[in-house]
C-alpha cells in the first residue's frame, strides 16, 4: 500500500535513497541540498537504512568515493549542489568514461560568482557535457519517482552510465508537496539487485580499471560511450512505463501540456513548468493556443520527441534558466534550435533567460513571454536574446523591431 | 585469514609476482622493486588505488597491465578518497553475506599525488579511519612530467622548476614533514622504509595490512633521469640514503617511535648528495653554506628521531 506523505524535495530525495538503500552514499553538505545529507544520516543513525554512510571532507572526494565504491561493486548514491558539482567535476567525467552507474540528486544552484545560493540551472548545465544522463524534476513527487527510475536506467546493461536527477533549490527542495510514497519492498523489487560487472572486489578475477588510454583506443572509448547514451533515450522511456504501469504515474522523456494543437509553446524545464502550466491555462480560457513543452531528460537529448511535438507550433519561446555566455541563449535555446533546424522547421523563435540566481518567476512573467510569442508568430522572431524580469529592461527584454 | 608469507628472500625467489614485466617504468627505476616486495609481502588479497603519477602510466597503457591484483586508477589527488569508496563497499557488502574474503585495502601515489595535490583526501580518509594503507613512492619531484619541485623536494635541490642558477641555489625550503602530518592524525601505524631494506620495507607492509584502521608508509624511491644517476644506482642510492641517516628506517606504532635499522655510524651526507647530478651544484665552494644548511636539517631530524624513539623506549620500559 502506497501512502500518502508530506515531503520537501530533499525530502523526498532522501526517502527514495532509503527505499533503494544502496551500498554506500558519499556525500558533502552544501546548500540548499543539506538537508537530504542531514537526513539520510539520521535514517543511518536510526538503523532505518543499512547504506554504509561516508561523511567526506570535499565533493571531490565524494565522487571520488563514490566511484571507488561503484567500480569495487557497490550500489552507490550521491547528492550536491552548485559549488560542489562544480568541485566535482573532474570525477564527473572518470564516472562516466568509466560506465559507473552513480545516481546523484542535484538541488539546483546558481555559480559563483557572485556567490548566491538559490536555485537556476547553471550547476548542472555546466556539467551537460561529461557524459552523465540528466534529468530535471518539476516537484518533490517527481524527484521521489525519477530517483527510483534513475537506479534501473544508470544500471542497464545498454547503458551504463552515471545520472543525475536534478530539480531546483529551494522551489522545489524546500517546498512541501503531499506526495505518494511506495511500500519498501516495491521499491526493493523495482531497482532489483545490483549486478556489477568486473567489480575490483572480485580478487579471483583481478581486473585493471582507469588505465592509460592513448590515441589507439580512447577514441572507440569515447565513441562507446556515447552509444550508451544513445541508448539511454529509449531506456529512461522504457523504465518509466514499467514505473507508471506498476504504480500509476507516468513520465517520458518529455512532458507535453496542452501542447498538441497548439500554437504558441514555451519549452522548459523544471519547476518553472508549473507556473507556465497555470498560465496557459488562463490562456486557453481566452481561446490562445497555448501550451508547455518541459524537457525532463536533457542527456542524452531528446531530439526526436521535441522535434515531433513543436511540428506544428508557430511561436517557439526557448526558455534557460541558465546563461552560457555564447552571446545568443542558453543551453535549451541552442540544443532545441538545432534539433529544428535538421527537421526544416522554422517556427518564430524566442530565446528567453530567466530566473537566474533565484529570481522569482510568476504567471504574469509567463504572460509576457506568451504575449511576445503572439506577436512573434505574426512578426517573426528575431532570435534576440530576452532577459525575463530584468531590472532596468522594459518589460524584461528588447522587443522585436 | 592471513596467508604466511615468510619474508625469505629464497622462498620468495618462488612466489608469483603481482606485478608482471614488460612495464615502461625507466630502466632502473626503484618503483619496479618497491611494488613487487608490497606485493610479495601481502598476507592477504589486496586491491589497489594508484593516484595518477609514473607507476600508472607506466603500468597500465590500454590494452596492456602490469597488475595481477585488482587496481584502479581514477585521478591525482584522491587515492586516499577512491580506496575509502572501495574499502567501504567492502564492508557493505561483506555485513549483506555477499563476500567473504579476507581483503585488505592500499592506495599509493607519488610525492605529487600525496605531499601536495592528494594531501586533503589522504587526511579524510585517515580521519574517517578507514581501514586501508596509503603507501607514498617518495623521489622528491613532479618526476612523471619532467622533474618539477613537489613540497617534498630537498632544500638546495634542482628541479626543473627551481633550478639552480646566478641567483638561484635551488629549492630554497625544506620538505614539508610529512611523516609528522600524518603521524599527527594519531593513526596506529606509521613507517619509512627504502626498497635497499627489502626485509625491512616487508615487514612494515605486512604489520600496516595487520593494522586495524589507517596506516601509512613513505619510501625512498631513487628516480633515474630525476636524480641524475645511472640505471644501476637506484637501489645503491636508496641504501646510502639511510646509511647518511637522510632517510632513517623507522615506524610509529601507536605514537611509539622505533628507529627499525640502527646505523653503527653514520656516513658524511656528501656521500648521499655525490653521485646525484640534482645536487652537484652544492658541491661548488658558492654554495659551501647551503650544503651546511642542509646537513644541519638532516642532523636536526636524526638527532629528534632518536630522541622520540628513546622517549618512546623509556615510556615502554
Amino acid at each position: 500500500m502506497a501512502t500518502r506523505v508530506a515531503l520537501t524535495g530533499n525530502g523526498a530525495c532522501a526517502e527514495a535513497m532509503r527505499q533503494i538503500e544502496p551500498d554506500m552514499v558519499a556525500a558533502y553538505p552544501i546548500t540548499p541540498q543539506t538537508e537530504v545529507v542531514e537526513e539520510f544520516s539520521q535514517m543511518v543513525a536510526d538503523g532505518r537504512v543499512r547504506t554504509q554512510f561516508v561523511p567526506v571532507e570535499s565533493e571531490h572526494s565524494a565522487m571520488s568515493v563514490c566511484v571507488g565504491g561503484a567500480a569495487a561493486g557497490g550500489r552507490v548514491m550521491t547528492t550536491t549542489a552548485s559549488q560542489g558539482l562544480a568541485y566535482m567535476w573532474e570525477m564527473l567525467g572518470v564516472a562516466s568514461g568509466l560506465r559507473l552507474p552513480i545516481v546523484m540528486g542535484v538541488a539546483n544552484r546558481a555559480v559563483s560568482a557572485p556567490i548566491n545560493i538559490h536555485g537556476d540551472h547553471s550547476d548542472t548545465m555546466g556539467a551537460r557535457d561529461t557524459g552523465w544522463i540528466q534529468l530535471y524534476c518539476e516537484n518533490p513527487q517527481e524527484i521521489y519517482d525519477t530517483l527510483i527510475q534513475a537506479v534501473r536506467i544508470g544500471e542497464h546493461p545498454d547503458v551504463k552510465l552515471p545520472v543525475m536527477v536534478c530539480y531546483d533549490g529551494f522551489t522545489v527542495s524546500h517546498s512541501l508537496m503531499d506526495l505518494e510514497i511506495l511500500e519498501d519492498r516495491d521499491v526493493r523489487e523495482f531497482v532489483g539487485e545490483y549486478e556489477p560487472v568486473h567489480p575490483l572486489l572480485d580478487v579471483d578475477n583481478p581486473v585493471s580499471w582507469g588505465g592509460l588510454d592513448l590515441y589507439d583506443y580512447y577514441f572507440e572509448h569515447k565513441r562507446q560511450q556515447v552509444e550508451g547514451l544513445k541508448n539511454a533515450l529509449e531506456i529512461v522511456d522504457e523504465v518509466a512505463r514499467e514505473f507508471g504501469e506498476r504504480f500509476g504515474r507516468t513520465y517520458g522523456t518529455v512532458d507535453k501540456y496542452r501542447v498538441d494543437d497548439a500554437d504558441l509553446v514555451a519549452v522548459i524545464l523544471g519547476s518553472t513548468a508549473s507556473t507556465a502550466e497555470y498560465e496557459v491555462d488562463i490562456l486557453r480560457s481566452k481561446g490562445v493556443a497555448a501550451g508547455v513543452l518541459r524537457i525532463r531528460c536533457f542527456r542524452p537529448f531528446p531530439k526526436d520527441d521535441l522535434v515531433g511535438a513543436l511540428t506544428s507550433a508557430k511561436a517557439v519561446a526557448l526558455m534557460d534558466r541558465a546563461e552560457s555566455f555564447s552571446g545568443w541563449g542558453g543551453p535549451v535555446s541552442i540544443e532545441v534550435r538545432a534539433g529544428l533546424y535538421d527537421k526544416g522547421l522554422r517556427p518564430a523563435f524566442l530565446p528567453v533567460v530567466y530566473g537566474l540566481g533565484g529570481r522569482d518567476v510568476t504567471a504574469l512573467h509567463i504572460a509576457e513571454v506568451f504575449e511576445v510569442l503572439s506577436e512573434s508568430a505574426e512578426e517573426g522572431g528575431t532570435g534576440e536574446v530576452a532577459y525575463l524580469g530584468l531590472r532596468g529592461e522594459e518589460r524584461g527584454y528588447r522587443k522585436a523591431g | 585469514m592471513a596467508i604466511a608469507r615468510p619474508v625469505n628472500l629464497k622462498k620468495l625467489s618462488d612466489e608469483a609476482w603481482g606485478f608482471a614485466g614488460g612495464h615502461r617504468l625507466c630502466s632502473g627505476c626503484a618503483i619496479a622493486p618497491i611494488i613487487k616486495e608490497i606485493l610479495l609481502a601481502a598476507q592477504y588479497p589486496v586491491v589497489l588505488a594508484n593516484a595518477t603519477g609514473c607507476l600508472e602510466v607506466a603500468s597500465t597503457i590500454y590494452p596492456y597491465t602490469s597488475w595481477r591484483v585488482p587496481w584502479i586508477h581514477t585521478a591525482f589527488e584522491n587515492a586516499a578518497a577512491t580506496i575509502s569508496g572501495v574499502e567501504t563497499v567492502y564492508r557493505a557488502l561483506k555485513e549483506a553475506g555477499k563476500i567473504d574474503k579476507e581483503i585488505r585495502f592500499i592506495a599509493i601515489g607519488g610525492d605529487g599525488g600525496t605531499f601536495d595535490i592528494g594531501l586533503q583526501s589522504l587526511s579524510g580518509a585517515i580521519e574517517r579511519w578507514h581501514n586501508f594503507t596509503y603507501i607514498c613512492y617518495d623521489n622528491e619531484a613532479y618526476m612523471n612530467t619532467g622533474m618539477q619541485r613537489s613540497s617534498g623536494s630537498t632544500y638546495g635541490s634542482w628541479t626543473t622548476t627551481t633550478p639552480a642558477g646566478k641567483r638561484s641555489f635551488g629549492k630554497s625550503r625544506p620538505a614539508k614533514p610529512l611523516m609528522d602530518i600524518v603521524v599527527a592524525h594519531g593513526l596506529p601505524y606509521a613507517a619509512q622504509a627504502s626498497p635497499a631494506y627489502w626485509r625491512d620495507l616487508m615487514t612494515k607492509v605486512q604489520k600496516a595490512l595487520d593494522t586495524e584502521g589507517p596506516s601509512f608508509i613513505l619510501i625512498i624511491q631513487p628516480c633515474i633521469p630525476g636524480w641524475k644517476i645511472e640505471p644501476n644506482q637506484g637501489i645503491e642510492m636508496a641504501r646510502v640514503a639511510v646509511e647518511t641517516a637522510y632517510w632513517p628506517l623507522y615506524e610509529v606504532v601507536e605514537g611509539r617511535y622505533r628507529v627499525t635499522v640502527k646505523l653503527k655510524e653514520k656516513k658524511p651526507l656528501v656521500e648521499w648528495l655525490k653521485p646525484q647530478g640534482r645536487f652537484k651544484h652544492l658541491l661548488t665552494p658558492e654554495n659551501k653554506s647551503v650544503l651546511e644548511e642542509l646537513e644541519r636539517q638532516v642532523d636536526e631530524k636524526w638527532e629528534r628521531l632518536q630522541r622520540l624513539a628513546s622517549e618512546s623506549a623509556g615510556e615502554a620500559a
